[in-house]
């Protein structure tokens, strides 16, 4: 592990000159250690100002890989409400701060511009997308779930056992959800009488 | 071989010859191929954290290197070589198969020639000894480009709009994280530690262990690339175990910093001068006669 | 990490895993043996020490030949295996082998393609399997997934013979069955070469036994085969035979390939599980409340599971809080009733055939990422409503433009019904919650930034549809309405968007009190009378002491190897299962270098680094008493306490479809016959004989040489699964740029294929192209005296969005599914590959259309499944 030491601050020798003298590059080349102009001579002001962009951070949270399921230990840096890094947690003993390309590439799958943002509708026999108000999206999918609900619905079967149940309801996902979430799918969807419910564990 | 008169009145620690005043431990990469997964998330948390553009979707076929070599918008690289090899038990038929996997990355030379051809002081050895671009002096000049002897930096050419197009681009070897006591994007992500950040002094004896140790399990073509002081860049900031040929992995074998030979080059470069206008003058005498 | 040797079969873990990877390279660094078995040599086999090419869907050959070393030359761990496994145990008289029935078991009725059970059964207990009608009901719901938490029902009393000479005991079964896995034997079905199976036979049984621990990886290259659960069986087998259970550096990892697989199986969006692994009430099986109860007890069987009633009414009272009482059996009847399969591709199929109206896609994208992509296509084209919600716009969203089947006519946008909602989802950083791992440990996540725009969580999106549909029957007098208006659907919301809290439902998966409303601190408080109500037993401590457990953060480097306090992991945080068995019967570690659990006489409990995955205070001496019943009936040298019997299962009496032993079967699709036995391919396997389902010809079919290449399709490091998550970053699409099949120098020259060029690869149900990588890594074997070509392709691709797109590897499948647990056999099938790129539209109908003639697919008699003579008799 890398030790954290301060920023080394161009420790260019006191001279009794004016300001705008001593960052000219040419003049520090000339008068300091660095006749070359190589090092200290050369340092530009965004080089002296530059910060890593994690120390600039407003929050740091502790996440979790979205994507495989080792169960890699994530930070995630934001910025005026925005992510700006996120990385490996070194504390984690799964991950011990490693990521591979896909949880590196986790602040890209977040701030990605293909990103949908936007609710997408597309009607019967429509040739391409609309777009619908959220609120709008959800009163008519609880309306379309409760007709489907009662077009599949099934009492008992034909020895008079009683089903209880839906079939014309179907549902596939959870293996990227929380367990939380899972938790809320299959209650409703029990409560429903839907029992189509299926993940990628079955794939 | 690297003579002090050679070296453009560099001094041996790259970081106190340019100026700074007690610099702390010059730092470096180890990169240990013989456990490298070829995973390049290297390649991606390099790109994330620098900001880099993407640079192309295109099948290559090289393998599974689809970004072919360093360049402006790829900083780190990983190489991948097919090899057939004997494999157990069938009689020394070269049914088996070796895949290397390296990944690459700037130097950081001790003789840096790109250093020494800036004209405007935009490349910058840092106190921690690496090489880095100020992207604010930077005027696009190029002459940083052929005078690489291993064609790591290259001047961005895309996407329309990125702020760095037209500027040379390199491994800044994370100049702002190793600042704030971070490790590099890259090392940091390595699933398998294959990539090491620390001190040179500490990753040469890292890196001499390592590769006594594979030699020891009969491992007989580890070796060490860019840890030779003694070289042609006087040895480099980033050291590779490797098993097999540099070229395997398109690493030169004897790099040579560009501008080594420059104060003899411009002696010859005045004798040339001279022997042509001489000749010059001889042919332009002689057709007159 | 602590393992001396590490096998990966069926898992390319560098690949797939590469952070879970770099334990194995500390372990390998350390002087460990790696070793990796897979059809293709992959970025784990370069870094194992040594790797075996194999055919693929030959591993239970494979294992088989190395139990059979290992039972040939008394390699096997005794003193473990005799007092930890069921080896000692008698089997009825009544048992019949593969061996003598042509690799068919006893109990066998063609008809049904099911075994009656009662003839595997311990001497004694003939009368406990289920007949062949209940193991065919079984198959249809999956049931073997119910083990995940524990075994199946087996009576407690049984006949052992501990020298193992019995010729009916396990052992000696054991030996005759696999007796037949010879080294030239597995090297004529797999096609590896016999000193190459001894010299990792040699090695696994070296790196075993008292002080040495072997490991085994695997993942969906097992799972995903129509006899998959038997592939874990035979590693299973191997695992206990070397004594690697229940210890440091053995043990058998299940590499799950999704941030909350093992998650979404504990708390299930599975069709025939409830929350912690109960079963989903059948119609005719679980018709009344105590029906159901003492399914899941299994009668008075031995084990843990006597605990049932309490986590099945405390889960009914978490659902439906007052509303359940005694009097109504907690609200048992408001629970739906399965009464088949319902598995997913039953319902795609479903779909097709108009059966079902609306579909939900929840962080899925079947068009590119599940077998059979046309059947997926065109049943989500088939519906009234369809509502994807996802990161971004997936295939599964845009079928009914861009999908391929738009390009062949077969889907007319302007003709196409279906409605739909694409929503957009909340990213992981955008929300809080858990995801379980696949060592299954429960992490929480905290929340980064605000969703933008439209973006929401699935928790926001189902409690808002719950409360908007409860809002609209509110006040309906209709009995089926009851589940939902009487649902405890109240979680507190917070933030602009209205969020439910995730950590409310947390302590509700936990369970508490109902009276104090205090948190449960272990599934022993919950309660069968109703006084405790709990969401899921097998989690509940994750919020023991009213703490979120699954957000400790404890640093790695401040805790010792186990590090208990990060995370929290069921059951009851214990890192290893079934660690009893790491110490000796006596309570002592097998060895100080593997000291892992042990009995400490002074302080008369069990302690070490662990959570002892044993009642604590019970000693190793402990005998039960006659007639005990529940955990209470184990003895003190019982480590598989979920186990009926205690002991680990060599033979499995009772739990599974296909047989109590694993047994060689060709895939479904072999260019090859089973050179072991006269049944070709598992007979229990699930099929749908359907048009649209068509199946590539195998032995003893004619015209197999229509497609004559072996094809598998896995994943690579730079994408994952469809690609949703990764064909959309620049940064992942760039390393990998396009869809491409891997080829063997000799098979691009038999079939013309150049490096870079287009190949076509077809199958019966269709064709698709890709570009062409001709590779040493993968290279012909010589499988019975002819080579067999293998290619392979990766499955990330789909025709739609993407900063690349390509064809599918899926639309390459067909579904037939393993008869457990209803998992597709998508890892190998068969093909042909041509050179140069597939026709487009119509004509590309065609093309599949003339294979399907070419092979007589159409006129093939009915699937002839069960090939053994004396199933034919």
């Amino acid at each position: 592990m890398w030790v954290s030491r301060p920023r080394w601050r161009g420790r260019v020798p006191a001279m009794e000159v004016t300001g705008w003298l001593r960052a000219w590059p040419l003049y520090r080349q000339l008068t300091g250690d660095d006749r070359l102009g190589r090092g200290v001579a050369v340092r530009s002001r965004r080089t002296e100002d530059l910060v890593a962009r994690t120390d600039e951070a407003d929050s740091v949270v502790r996440s979790v890989c979205p994507y495989c399921a080792v169960g890699c230990g994530q930070r995630v840096y934001t910025q005026d409400g925005q992510v700006t890094q996120i990385e490996g947690d070194p504390d984690s003993p799964i991950s011990r701060g490693r990521l591979c390309p896909k949880g590196a590439a986790s602040k890209n799958l977040v701030t990605s511009p293909l990103r949908q943002t936007k609710v997408r509708y597309r009607r019967p026999f429509g040739t391409g997308w609309e777009e619908l108000d959220l609120d709008t999206a959800m009163e008519m999918i609880a309306d379309r779930v409760l007709a489907a609900r009662r077009d599949g619905w099934e009492d008992a079967d034909p020895d008079g056992r009683p089903l209880n149940r839906t079939t014309g309801i179907a549902s596939l996902g959870g293996a990227t959800l929380d367990n939380e979430e899972n938790y809320l799918i299959k209650k409703l969807f029990t409560a429903l009488g839907a029992i189509q419910v299926e993940n990628q564990a079955r794939i | 071989m690297i003579t002090e008169r050679s070296r453009l009145l560099g001094s041996l620690d790259p970081a106190a010859g340019s100026g700074y005043v007690e610099p702390p431990p010059r730092v470096g990469f180890f990169t240990d191929t013989s456990i490298c997964i070829g995973c390049k998330a290297c390649e991606v948390a390099c790109k994330e954290w620098n900001g880099i553009p993407q640079d192309g979707i295109e099948l290559t076929g090289m393998s599974y290197d689809n970004s072919v070599g360093l360049g402006a918008s790829t900083w780190r690289h990983v190489a991948f070589i097919e090899q057939r090899v004997a494999a157990p038990g069938a009689g020394g038929d070269e049914t088996g198969v070796r895949w290397l996997m390296s990944s690459d990355v700037c130097k950081h030379c001790t003789s840096a020639a790109c250093l020494d051809v800036c004209p405007t002081g935009s490349l910058l050895r840092t106190e921690l000894g690496t090489v880095v671009v100020q992207d604010d002096i930077c005027n696009g000049c190029g002459y940083c480009i052929p005078a690489c002897p291993y064609g790591v930096i290259d001047q961005r050419r895309s996407p329309d709009g990125d702020r760095n197009v037209g500027l040379a681009q390199k491994c800044t070897l994370c100049y702002d994280r190793t600042g704030a006591g971070l490790e590099p994007a890259c090392a940091k992500a390595c699933p398998t530690d294959s990539i090491q950040f620390g001190s040179l002094d500490e990753l040469r004896k890292r890196a001499a262990g390592r590769v006594g140790a594979l030699r020891a399990a009969g491992v007989a073509d580890a070796r060490l690339y860019g840890e030779d002081p003694a070289d042609g860049v006087g040895g480099a900031g980033s050291l590779f175990l490797l098993l097999d040929d540099p070229e395997v992995y398109g690493l030169p074998p004897d790099p040579v910093c560009t501008t080594r030979d420059l104060p003899a080059m411009w002696r010859r470069a005045a004798v040339a001068a001279a022997t042509m206008a001489a000749v010059t003058a001889f042919a332009f005498l002689g057709s007159r006669s | 990490m602590n393992a001396d040797c590490i096998i990966i079969q069926g898992s390319n873990m560098a690949e797939a895993h590469p952070v879970g990877f770099q334990w194995v390279v500390e372990a390998k660094l350390r002087g460990a043996k790696v070793i990796h078995i897979d059809p293709r040599f992959t970025r784990t086999s370069a870094l194992a020490d040594t790797f075996v090419p194999i055919r693929a869907g030959t591993d239970i050959a494979f294992l088989g030949g190395v139990i059979n070393h290992v039972l040939s030359n008394d390699l096997d761990f005794r003193e473990y295996v005799v007092a930890y496994t069921n080896a000692a145990t008698i089997v009825s008289e009544r048992f019949a082998d593969t061996e003598d029935l042509d690799g068919l078991f006893s109990g066998f009725d063609p008809a049904s393609r099911t075994y009656d059970e009662s003839s595997w059964q311990y001497a004694g207990n003939e009368d406990a399997g289920g007949d062949s009608e209940e193991t065919g009901a079984r198959r249809q719901v999956a049931s073997a997934l119910q083990h995940e938490s524990h075994g199946p029902g087996i009576d407690s009393e049984v006949e052992r013979d501990e020298t193992l000479q019995h010729p009916r005991c396990v052992f000696q079964i054991l030996k005759r069955h696999f007796a037949r896995y010879t080294p030239e034997m597995v090297e004529r079905v797999c096609g590896v070469p016999a000193e190459q199976l001894l010299e990792v036979a040699k090695a696994w049984a070296a790196a075993s036994g008292r002080e040495r621990t072997t490991t085994l990886v695997y993942s969906v290259g097992w799972t995903q085969h129509s006899t998959g659960v038997q592939y874990i069986r035979t590693g299973t087998i191997l695992q206990l035979l070397l004594g690697n259970m229940g210890r440091p550096g053995g043990g058998i990892l299940a590499l799950r390939g999704h941030a909350s697989i093992q998650g979404s199986t504990d708390i299930p969006t599975l069709f025939n599980l409830l929350p912690g692994y109960l079963p989903m009430p059948h119609v005719a099986q679980h018709e009344r409340f105590d029906d159901w109860i003492g399914a899941i007890r299994h009668g008075d069987q031995k084990g843990f599971w006597g605990g049932a009633p309490a986590y099945a009414t405390s889960l009914l009272k978490a659902w439906w809080g007052d509303a359940a009482t005694v009097d109504n059996d907690f609200a048992y009847g408001y629970l739906p009733r399965i009464s088949g399969d319902h598995g997913t591709y039953r319902q795609v199929l479903d779909m097709i055939d108009g059966r079902i109206k609306g579909y939900f896609l929840l962080g899925q994208n079947p068009a590119v990422g599940s077998a059979h992509g046309k059947a997926q296509r065109l049943g989500m084209a088939n519906l009234d409503w369809l509502v994807v919600r996802d990161l971004f716009e997936i295939e599964s969203a845009t079928f009914w433009k861009d999908g391929p089947e738009v390009a062949t006519g077969e889907i007319v946008p302007e003709e196409c019904r279906t409605e739909v909602f694409l929503l957009p989802a909340a990213s992981h950083v955008e929300k809080e919650g858990t995801f379980t791992q696949t060592q299954r440990m429960l992490q929480w996540r905290e929340k980064a930034v605000e969703p933008p725009g439209d973006c929401r969580s699935e928790l926001w999106f189902f409690f808002h549809l719950g409360r908007l549909v409860r809002e609209r029957l509110a006040g309906s007098q209709d009995g089926r309405d009851r589940p939902l208006l009487d649902l405890t659907w109240d979680y507190p919301v917070h933030g602009r968007h209205d969020e439910p809290s995730a950590d409310a439902v947390l302590r509700e998966v936990n369970g508490f009190d109902l009276v104090t409303g205090r948190p449960l601190a272990s599934s022993g408080e919950l309660r069968a009378d109703g006084s405790t109500a709990g969401g899921c037993w097998i989690y509940t401590g994750v919020y023991a002491g009213g703490v979120n457990q699954a957000a400790r953060r404890r640093p790695g480097s401040e805790q010792d190897w186990v590090a208990a306090e990060w995370g929290w992991v069921w059951p009851a945080n214990r890192r290893i299962l079934y660690n009893r068995a790491s110490a000796d019967p006596e309570g002592r570690p097998w060895s100080e270098r593997k000291a892992y659990v042990w009995w400490d006489d002074e302080l008369g409990r069990w302690t070490g680094h662990d959570v002892p995955d044993f009642q604590v205070d019970k000693p190793p001496w402990y005998r039960p008493p006659p007639g005990a019943t529940g955990a209470e009936a184990l003895a003190g040298d019982d480590p598989f306490i979920m186990q009926g019997d205690g002991k680990g299962w060599l033979f499995v009496p009772t739990g599974l479809v296909d047989g109590p032993l694993p047994t060689h079967y060709e895939p479904a699709e072999s260019p090859l016959p089973n050179r072991l036995y006269g049944q070709q391919s598992n007979p229990t396997r699930v099929v749908y004989e359907r048009a649209d389902n068509p199946r590539n010809p195998s032995p003893p079919d004619e015209h197999r040489e229509v497609f004559p290449f072996v094809f598998t399709t896995s994943r690579l490091t730079e994408h994952h699964t469809s690609g949703a998550m990764s064909r959309t970053l620049g940064y992942l699409a760039e390393l990998q740029p396009a869809m491409f099949v891997e080829v063997s120098p000799a098979l691009a020259r038999e079939r013309g294929l150049e490096h870079l060029g287009w190949a076509t690869i077809v199958t019966a149900r269709s064709a698709i192209e890709a570009r062409v990588l001709v590779t040493d890594r993968l290279r012909p074997l010589r499988v019975d005296g002819r080579p067999v070509h293998q290619v392979w392709l990766p499955y990330h691709w789909g025709v739609g969005s993407g900063l690349t797109t390509g064809d599918s590897a899926n639309d390459l499948m067909g579904v037939s599914l393993d008869p457990n647990v209803l998992i597709q056999d998508s890892k190998v099938g068969t093909c042909d590959v041509q050179p140069g790129r597939r026709p487009t539209g119509p004509a590309l109908l065609d093309l599949v259309a003339g294979y399907r003639t070419r092979a007589g697919v159409a006129s093939m008699a009915p699937e002839r499944i069960v090939t053994a003579e004396q199933g034919r008799g």
